[in-house]
């Protein structure tokens, strides 16, 4: 008796499986934003409740009045709740049950127009925008936030805000752009640019991208929501045992720089991978352009550095809620555990900030100078250099804390040390401009202000880096200053510059370059006008966070107060072209306005689906300016049998004829 | 025509100035010039001035760096200045520049000056840290850089929410909260504190250190002129970090002398009353307050936040 | 989208995200408890009446009724205000009566026993000039509930331990201690903070936090004008 069998169909990698055709669905039972809501609005309400049922009778929390497990366990459910109403978790249950997985084309050609840019998307170029959208609507947010730390400093002793008001807005500030801002550059530009500069069609891991992106707006609500709880006494840095001591606020940051570490680790090791395994034929190491290795080296900051953030935020947790004593000091914990977790993430998290800038404006200046980048492999080493040597500084935040004394010398040989491959970025811009034919486009001057702010702020590292001159320093103003500069001077400058040189790419369209112009110029000058005089205060004895200051320092306070509405000005004008350009104005732009050589301006503009037709062939480096007869840089259409010699088992691309 | 090439392009080589040498002769002077006022004319007003040895040691590292961070940054500046000037882009040329994709000479001596820069700083700077013992920073319990020349005055400097006080032992160990040093001798500041992390930063004094609770912070200076100095919190410590401030005194030693016995009196009943000088001070481990707070009710950690069956030790 | 369909979404957009900033400004950021104003009465003295109370009743404090709390009595309408902000006149005596309706907790640090910066060096207990109000004495009951102090004219003075604990603030029985203590005003107006040096927050870490980092509980602002 011959026993029936059926074939077995081998699962596809990525899950796919026979597919079925999806039934068309109007908009509103399709997941998106507004099931999200609904899904975290529920998620919140069960875990609050939940909260209650588990701890309303703890002795510690009825005395308190505060229920720290109701807010907690709300908070993490109210995010699953959101990713779950958005359809997250969709493909995963499909497969869990065995049932077929659509396909990702059939996703995302199946929302056209602007709805997708609302959905789950699996196309990395939706990601990319919707991450745009988002940390420019984030950064706004803190902007004004610190628009509001300002107004309470014009007068030393007339207050706007009380003094646990201003504490909070000087915590949500600060918490909101470090978080928040980690992903300024690799978010929008990371996944929109690096399939395409790399030669791919696509993402490795197109699900975590997209998850790593819509953890972000619940982090975002998260922390604002610590308002209403009235905020949080202790700044972006956390330090116990004070964030144990303080009220509900604590628990919206703890939660949402958790939330927001986990988004970090995504995205970083989503680029990894990409940038490790999908380069096109040809696109070997020596012709991958700067910005790629700048992010790469941020992807590895990222997952190696946040999850010991998240570790941290946990332990605080735990302090909060169960009552354990990590730090504790009477119970056997210290103080010094949380500044040293914090740190070992915080310090390669500034690094997180800085590197994607170094990426940026090393990519755009041989564009704009019509030359190679100089010394494209010590940039490149640098970038690795950095990245190495930031996971050894960290202890120059303790240099005052009481550390052992002869730990001290050692960090700072490392933090001296670390200045060395950060001045090679210097090294090759200023080879980049030897003889070259400088264009002061408007990323051009983005790019230049940002090797002018940074300078400033690499310099005044330097200062912090020496422990005698650190014990004055450390916890004032300087180190204020000097953070604003490598950031906002640094990182925010060219973002700036990634936003006007690449959106005629991403969109299509074309900022108005006479408003691109007024921007850089007002930003660039009351920047420093703000900035400038902050070292002076913070050398004149002024430390971080108060309310309050000497009288004597109420000129250089008003000063900064005054050019800081003008630089919120300036960000204003940003807004503006980039609203009216992009919503209003939409003045077409396609081919390759800027002359580039890069393998992303070969496609069209915006790209379409998959980027390339074709798996291309890289023939040549990006930046061979001024080379005679430099071929493009990639094969768009490259001959048939040359993709199947590279990928030997590759049945797609037919026989050789 | 080969024959005309050469020569032209010969006269285009000579006629091309020496941007390099330019570029120096421009830097030289403006970096000379700041140096120069920075040393004399910035220098003596350098913060945090020189009201102690330590305070007068970082204004002498301040200008040092600030000798050196100079011409570094006058060089990126000039250079990049004569480089978008004279490199800027003509209207009309569509060229593109001269494929120049590194100089390992020029990248190899970058790498080497900055090296040599960042490694002197380093040395400078462990010596700096050495010299006026640890610099003001604190040490940590067990400071491996102390002042020569005997026992300093030891000063406690105990920080809680949300004001500084200070116990000297060496005068019967009473507490105030007013901080008065005499003047040519060396202080050892003990710093601790009794609840959450606070900085001690006597601003002229050029001292600095974290008050952690259960540790002891030992950090050194030498006040060398009478005056007053102002002491901030340079810690986050909570609501009313900002007015955690104390005006201090130098004064000659004298005068501090019999400030100390008229105070020691005054405080007579107070200081009865004081548990014994110790270097750190958990609720736990000082008799009359443990046994306080436990006839209360209340745990060592205060406030009953880990319940009454605590403080147990692990 | 056509072009008047776009600016529209626009506007609307930008007017909601305008208006979500002026509430959160409004409604989270100003605001607080009420000031109390207290003017010189006719001998040119201010007479300001405070009680400390364990907690409150939950009408009078919906918000954090557990939280152990000063109240201030008003001088116009004689009602207990919630609230620790008050105004008083530049270079005047104020005379300040303290009702203590809470229990005892043992003090952190045993400076704050000591009374400072009041007229005379004195505070009156129950009519009984004392200096140093011993925080750890056992015996028969710890002495201190709260302290009083006003940092910047470096004013601090204990608040008796009360015979009994009111858990329903405001109070209005017979169980309380009595304080009573004189101080002058500054000549410089201005913002001083005044605050309780007793760990009292009950269940935060180190008990300063919760009440005693919270506007209208135990730690306020004296406002000095001119």
């Amino acid at each position: 008796m011959a026993i029936e069998t059926q074939p077995e169909k081998a699962q596809e990698p990525g899950g796919r499986g026979p597919g079925a055709p999806r039934p068309g669905r109007p908009w509103w039972m399709r997941p998106a934003i507004h099931t999200g809501i609904i899904g975290g609005v529920i998620g919140y309400l069960v875990g609050h409740w939940l909260g209650n049922l588990i701890a309303s009778g703890y002795t510690q929390v009825q005395n308190s009045g505060m229920n720290n497990y109701a807010i907690i366990l709300g908070y993490v459910l109210g995010t699953v709740g959101w990713l779950a109403g958005l359809g997250i978790f969709n493909d995963l249950l499909r497969q869990m049950a065995g049932r077929p997985v659509p396909a990702g084309e059939e996703e995302t050609e199946a929302s056209s127009g602007l709805a997708r840019y609302f959905r789950y998307s699996l196309d990395h170029k939706v990601v990319g925008i919707q991450y745009l959208v988002g940390m420019i609507g984030y950064f706004l947010t803190g902007g004004l936030l610190a628009m509001a730390i300002r107004t309470e400093l014009l007068s030393p002793s007339y207050h706007v805000f009380s003094a646990s008001t201003y504490i909070a807005i000087v915590g949500e500030h600060g918490t909101m752009m470090i978080m928040m801002i980690s992903s300024l550059i690799l978010g929008p530009f990371g996944n929109y640019l690096v399939p395409l500069l790399i030669g791919s069609k696509r993402m490795a891991f197109p699900r975590l991208e997209a998850l790593s992106f819509w953890l972000t707006p619940a982090a975002y609500i998260v922390l604002l929501s610590g308002l209403m709880f009235g905020g949080f006494p202790f700044g972006w840095t956390g330090y116990a045992p004070l964030s144990v001591q303080a009220t509900q606020g604590a628990d919206s940051y703890a939660v949402a720089f958790g939330l927001m570490g986990l988004s970090l680790i995504l995205l970083g090791f989503n680029i990894i991978v990409t940038v490790i395994c999908y380069r096109a034929p040809g696109m070997r190491w020596s012709r991958l352009p700067i910005f790629v290795w700048a992010m790469l080296s941020t992807a590895f900051l990222m997952v190696l550095a946040a999850p010991v953030l998240v570790g941290a935020m946990y332990m605080m947790i735990a302090d909060r809620t169960v009552q354990t004593a990590f730090f504790t000091d009477s119970l056997g914990g210290s103080s010094y555990l949380w500044q040293n977790l914090f740190w070992f993430f915080g310090h390669p998290e500034v690094y997180i900030l800085a590197l994607p800038g170094f990426g940026i404006v090393s990519e755009i200046i041989p564009v704009f100078c019509r030359k190679p980048l100089f010394g494209y492999r010590v940039a490149a080493a640098g970038m690795i250099g950095v990245t190495l040597l930031s996971f050894f500084v960290w202890q120059h935040h303790l240099f005052d804390s009481g550390i052992n004394p002869d730990m001290r010398p050692v960090f700072m040989l490392t933090t001296e040390l670390i200045s060395i491959p950060t001045g090679f970025i210097f090294l090759v811009a200023l080879g980049t401009f030897w003889k070259a034919k400088i264009r002061f486009t408007v990323p051009m001057l983005f790019a230049l202000g940002f090797y002018f702010n940074f300078l400033i702020g690499g310099i005044s590292g330097v200062f912090l880096s020496d422990v005698p001159a650190d014990t004055t320093e450390h916890g004032t103003f300087f180190v204020m200053a000097h953070f604003h500069y490598t950031i906002m001077g640094g990182l925010v400058f060219a973002f700036m510059a990634g936003v006007y040189y690449w959106l005629p790419k991403m969109m299509g369209i074309k900022l108005n370059q006479t408003l691109g112009k007024w921007h850089f110029w007002t930003m660039f000058i009351f920047f420093n006008a703000t900035f400038l005089p902050l070292f002076a205060v913070g050398m004149a004895g002024q430390p971080r966070r108060v309310y309050e200051y000497a009288r004597n320092l109420t000129t250089l306070n008003d000063w900064v107060s005054i050019s800081s509405f003008l630089l919120g000005v300036s960000i204003l004008i940003f807004l503006v072209n980039f609203v009216y350009s992009t919503v209003i104005a939409r003045v077409r732009e396609e081919g390759n306005p800027w002359r580039s050589r890069g393998l992303e301006w070969q496609v069209p503009s915006p790209p379409p689906p998959g980027n390339f037709a074709r798996v291309p062939v890289v023939i040549s480096g990006p930046y061979e300016y001024g080379v005679k007869d430099a071929p493009p840089m990639a094969d768009l259409d490259p001959p048939l049998g040359v993709l199947s010699r590279a990928y030997s088992d590759t049945v797609t691309e037919g026989a050789e004829a | 025509m080969a024959t005309t090439e050469a020569p032209a392009r010969a006269e285009a080589e000579r006629r091309e100035p020496n941007h390099g040498l330019r570029i120096f002769l421009i830097w030289l002077p403006a970096a000379l010039a700041a140096d120069l006022i920075i040393w004399f004319v910035w220098g003596p007003h350098m913060p945090p001035g020189d009201q102690s040895s330590t305070a007068a040691s970082q204004q002498n590292d301040i200008n040092v760096m600030a000798i050196m961070a100079a011409p570094v940054m006058a060089f990126v500046l000039v250079y990049a200045g004569y480089a978008l000037i004279v490199w800027r882009h003509r209207e009309g040329d569509d060229e593109d520049g001269p494929p120049i994709h590194g100089n390992s000479r020029i990248s190899a001596t970058w790498i080497g000056v900055t090296s040599a820069i960042v490694l002197g700083l380093f040395v400078f700077g462990t010596v700096e840290l050495v010299v006026p013992a640890g610099a003001g920073a604190g040490e940590g319990n067990t400071p491996i850089w102390r002042p020569s020349g005997g026992t300093p005055l030891q000063v406690q400097v105990i920080a809680q929410q949300w004001r500084f006080a200070y116990r000297y032992p060496q005068f019967g160990g009473f507490e105030t909260t007013s901080l008065v040093l005499p003047v040519g001798q060396n202080v050892q500041f003990n710093v601790t504190s009794l609840d959450v992390i606070h900085s001690f930063w006597p601003y002229q004094l050029g001292v600095k250190a974290d008050a952690n609770p259960g540790v002891n912070n030992v950090a050194y200076t030498e006040p060398q002129h009478t005056g007053t100095f102002t002491v901030r919190c340079a810690e986050l410590c909570g609501i009313w970090h900002a007015d955690m401030t104390t005006t201090g005194q130098v004064m000659s030693v004298s005068a501090f002398r019999a400030w100390a016995a008229a105070t020691r009196v005054q405080l007579a009943a107070l200081t009865k009353i004081l548990p014994p000088y110790a270097l750190t001070y958990d609720p736990n481990l000082v008799p009359q307050l443990g046994k306080a707070f436990h006839q209360a009710g209340l745990s060592g950690a205060g406030g009953n936040y880990y319940g009454s069956q605590y403080p147990v030790q692990p | 989208m056509s072009l008047p369909a776009r600016v529209t979404v626009l506007t609307v957009a930008f007017l909601a995200v305008v208006g979500g900033a002026i509430f959160v400004v409004i409604h989270y950021l100003l605001g607080g408890p009420l000031t109390v104003n207290f003017t010189a009465n006719a001998s040119g003295q201010v007479n300001m009446i405070m009680q400390s109370d364990a907690s409150s009743d939950p009408q009078a404090d919906p918000v954090n009724p557990t939280w152990v709390s000063y109240y201030i009595k008003s001088p116009t309408s004689g009602a207990w205000v919630h609230t620790t902000l008050f105004q008083v006149p530049a270079h005047t005596r104020v005379n300040v009566t303290i009702l203590g309706y809470d229990g005892a907790t043992p003090v952190r640090n045993q400076l704050w026993s000591r009374v400072t910066g009041t007229i005379g060096g004195v505070a009156y207990y129950t009519g009984k000039p004392v200096t140093l109000l011993n925080g750890w004495n056992g015996d028969p009951n710890f002495n201190i509930q709260h302290t009083f102090a006003i940092p910047g004219i470096n004013l601090s003075v204990p608040v008796q331990a009360g015979p009994g604990t009111c858990l329903t603030g405001p109070c209005t029985n017979k169980q309380h201690s009595t304080t009573t203590f004189s101080f002058m005003t500054p000549a410089q107006t201005g913002t001083y903070r005044w605050q309780c040096f007793v760990p009292c927050g009950l269940d935060f870490l180190n008990g300063n936090g919760g009440p005693m980092q919270t506007f209208g509980y135990m730690m306020g602002n004296m406002q000095v004008v001119s």
